[in-house]
């Protein structure tokens, strides 16, 4: 499937691991939370970078210290009306301060990519249709935000205090 | 009132474009019908019975003047020539076609309204007091917050595809005309003991299938954390909030399976581990934001004298309507009026294009022109002199918007039933129709009564908090309408109990009037209809319901 990431369609580096899978020789792998579980000993020995893949119904925050072993976190939409994935995005990026590759899977339309860009996603697995319609033009379809988010938009109502006690430096 | 700054004329311009490209898509074909509707009801676009349904925004039922005089040529332009309240302070327009809402919403564009977030699993628009910035016992204006909580909730990122709908209201008067306690978050402005103004947060009210009454998750919240508490328990609810059932899937059924203590143990862990700096309104933010709603000048209005006493002798009818319309308002000399858009034998909360224009000029004219819209689908002047009255009165009685019936039996609240909406079970409209013909002779006799009416279980008619509340349901085939006694939807908010077997259709008029003659039988003085059902039970009004047959 097409993957969008830095605001353009990209190769996918990544290898998904299905659960009962071989362990291959591949230098980044995507283990799903399950198999993490089972096999986090093993798994944490090998030479790859890890990948995550999270279910929506379970919080970030039980990750604990082995969040830093993880270069990229999977998590999903089920169904794209299933919204659960934005709170978790917004904990791991704003909260537990994760840098990785924060990606989101499943139901993945056109028109909530900016809201997924604005929770603090920046990689998008989509459908084929995506590369022959414009949903690259998505992520442009607006600049003015009035929430604060984890895309470090500065809000209007940061930008309206800023310009009210004449601070100029917050354009 | 709130005037857009060069920031929400630009973000209205560019959600008018998405939507236009929405609308394009789909009529190309590259859009499925599954995946257009979310889009469209994020845009208040409902497909209904017979056409398209165009929900749009009046945040916290405030309009302009000129506001309303584009909601008049939005209604003759694409519409019927007249528009429909509701009991969310918006308007409905019934018959769209979907090709042009795109040049609806630029119109509406032009006077800084639109129709984001009517519909679709997210937040509604707040609801206010109507009489905010006239009311005598206000403690301070809500809508400097409704506007920040509008904002702030304006397609917000993690919070545009929760569970389920989510509504907000805020009162800013210990009188709640705001239906506080039947929101999924409620906000009444308090006074601490230090003398600081705050808000008590309730969360978890709704009607529906479940009706429930919201409950105090905190008692006193400072003004400069409620945008950063309201996340946290938007936050508990995205994540927790059921997803499986349509019908419990609001956050009162989150409140009612967790328990409030549970709820407020998680609502303030989440709320203490949240950066709150971003989110936090200093003092000079909320002051900001007030500038844009001035407090009335306090100086009095001529006082009316002999000229208001002559007029009310000469003229019953204007007598009648001051008696009923017309409240107090906090600064001497002034009134607030009520437009009744319940006129026995009309749909209720219908308004014509025609209509729409004179109340603006009428506003212009005499009030400022300010116009609120109620909850119960009716229009206020919030800021008349007394002296102005008479003449206002003459011109409203001439578009038959003088119905003097504010808060009596006749002035009912319901949703469009079947007539109009697909989910409806049974017609409200009609109903309404012969129960306010039926009861308006003697409802001056009655005195305060409210009858709320929904055609479906969705309750859009607030039938459970009304006084008399009629649900109509389909028994093969058929009409019929189960009633609830006791319900009330103020400050002593009250969920109404079903007093028995659901009645048919054309037994409804002879139901109601029968309840009506065993509360004037055994009223004591002074006692409104729901003190009289607390105090007696139900049993005589069942007795008398269920024993003629």
């Amino acid at each position: 499937m097409p993957l969008i990431k830095g605001g353009r369609f990209v190769a996918d580096p990544w290898h998904a691991l299905s659960d009962d899978e071989p362990i291959p020789e591949a230098p980044r792998l995507i283990v799903s939370y399950a198999r993490w579980l089972k096999e986090r000993d093993v798994l944490a020995l090998l030479p790859a970078q890890l990948g995550l893949r999270l279910p929506n119904d379970v919080s970030a925050a039980k990750l604990g210290d082995d969040l830093d072993r993880f270069a990229l976190i999977a998590l999903s939409f089920p169904r794209f009306t299933d919204g659960r994935a934005y709170s978790q995005a917004r904990l791991l990026r704003g909260r537990l301060r994760f840098t990785g590759e924060l990606r989101a899977e499943g139901d993945v339309l056109r028109d909530q990519l900016l809201f997924m860009r604005r929770c603090g996603f920046d990689a998008f697995t989509v459908s084929e249709r995506a590369l022959f319609e414009d949903w690259l033009q998505a992520f442009r379809e607006f600049d003015v935000f009035y929430q604060p988010a984890e895309d470090r938009q500065i809000s209007l109502l940061r930008r309206r205090l800023a310009a009210a006690r004449g601070d100029f430096t917050v354009a | 009132m709130y005037r857009y700054d060069s920031y929400d004329h630009r973000f209205l311009e560019e959600r008018v474009a998405q939507y236009r490209d929405q609308v394009r898509r789909r009529l190309a074909g590259l859009l499925s019908e599954d995946e257009f509707k979310p889009l469209r009801l994020m845009n208040g676009l409902y497909l209904q019975l017979h056409a398209y349904m165009l929900r749009v925004a009046i945040p916290y039922g405030t309009l302009s003047s000129r506001q309303l005089r584009m909601l008049a040529h939005i209604a003759r332009r694409y519409d019927r020539g007249f528009g429909h309240f509701t009991t969310r302070q918006n308007i409905q327009f019934h018959w769209i076609k979907l090709e042009e809402t795109p040049d609806i919403l630029a119109d509406l564009a032009t006077v800084e309204m639109h129709a984001i977030q009517t519909s679709g699993n997210s937040f509604r628009n707040t609801t206010a007091d109507p009489w905010a910035g006239a009311a005598v016992d206000e403690i301070e204006d809500p809508r400097p917050y409704c506007e920040i909580i509008r904002q702030w909730s304006t397609l917000h990122p993690e919070f545009s595809f929760l569970p389920r709908k989510f509504k907000i209201a805020l009162s800013g008067a210990p009188s709640d005309r705001a239906a506080v306690r039947i929101h999924d978050i409620g906000l009444y402005l308090r006074r601490n003991e230090a003398g600081e103004v705050g808000f008590e947060v309730l969360v978890g009210g709704g009607l529906g299938r479940t009706p429930l009454l919201a409950e105090t998750v905190r008692t006193f919240l400072p003004k400069r954390h409620l945008l950063s508490y309201l996340e946290a328990i938007l936050r508990i609810y995205n994540q927790y909030g059921r997803r499986d059932n349509l019908y419990k899937s609001r956050i009162k059924i989150l409140v009612q399976s967790l328990g409030i203590a549970r709820l407020r143990d998680e609502v303030e862990a989440e709320w203490a581990a949240m950066d709150k700096e971003e989110l936090s309104l200093p003092e000079d933010a909320i002051a900001d934001m007030a500038r844009h709603f001035p407090a009335m000048d306090p100086t009095p209005a001529p006082a009316d004298g002999d000229a208001m006493r002559a007029a009310l002798a000469a003229e019953p009818g204007f007598a009648r309507w001051v008696e009923q319309n017309v409240a107090p308002h906090k600064v001497p000399g002034y009134a607030i009026v009520n437009i009744s858009l319940k006129e026995p034998g009309a749909t209720p909360g219908d308004c014509t294009g025609e209509q729409m224009e004179l109340v603006a000029d009428l506003a212009d004219r005499y009030g400022k022109g300010e116009i609120r819209v109620t909850h119960e689908q009716n229009l206020v002047l919030p800021q008349i002199r007394r002296v102005d009255l008479l003449a206002l009165w003459r011109s409203l009685a001439s578009a038959r918007l003088a119905t003097a019936n504010i808060g009596l039996a006749s002035a009912i609240i319901a949703c469009p039933g079947m007539d109009y909406c697909s989910l409806a079970t049974a017609r409200s409209i009609p109903v309404a129709q012969r129960l306010a013909l039926a009861l308006a002779p003697r409802e001056r006799e009655i005195g305060d009564l409210q009858i709320k009416i929904s055609g479906c279980i969705n309750a859009c008619g607030h039938h459970h908090v009304g006084h008399i509340g009629l649900l109509g349901v389909d028994k093969n085939g058929e009409e019929f309408y189960q009633i609830t006694l006791g319900g009330s939807a103020d400050e002593h908010a009250a969920v109404g109990a079903i007093i028995g077997p659901a009645v048919k259709s054309d037994e409804i008029v002879h139901s109601v009037d029968t309840i009506v003659d065993v509360y004037l039988r055994l009223r004591a003085d002074g006692e409104r209809f729901p003190e009289t059902y607390r105090r007696v039970g139900a049993k005589p009004f069942k007795e008398a319901l269920y024993a003629a047959h």
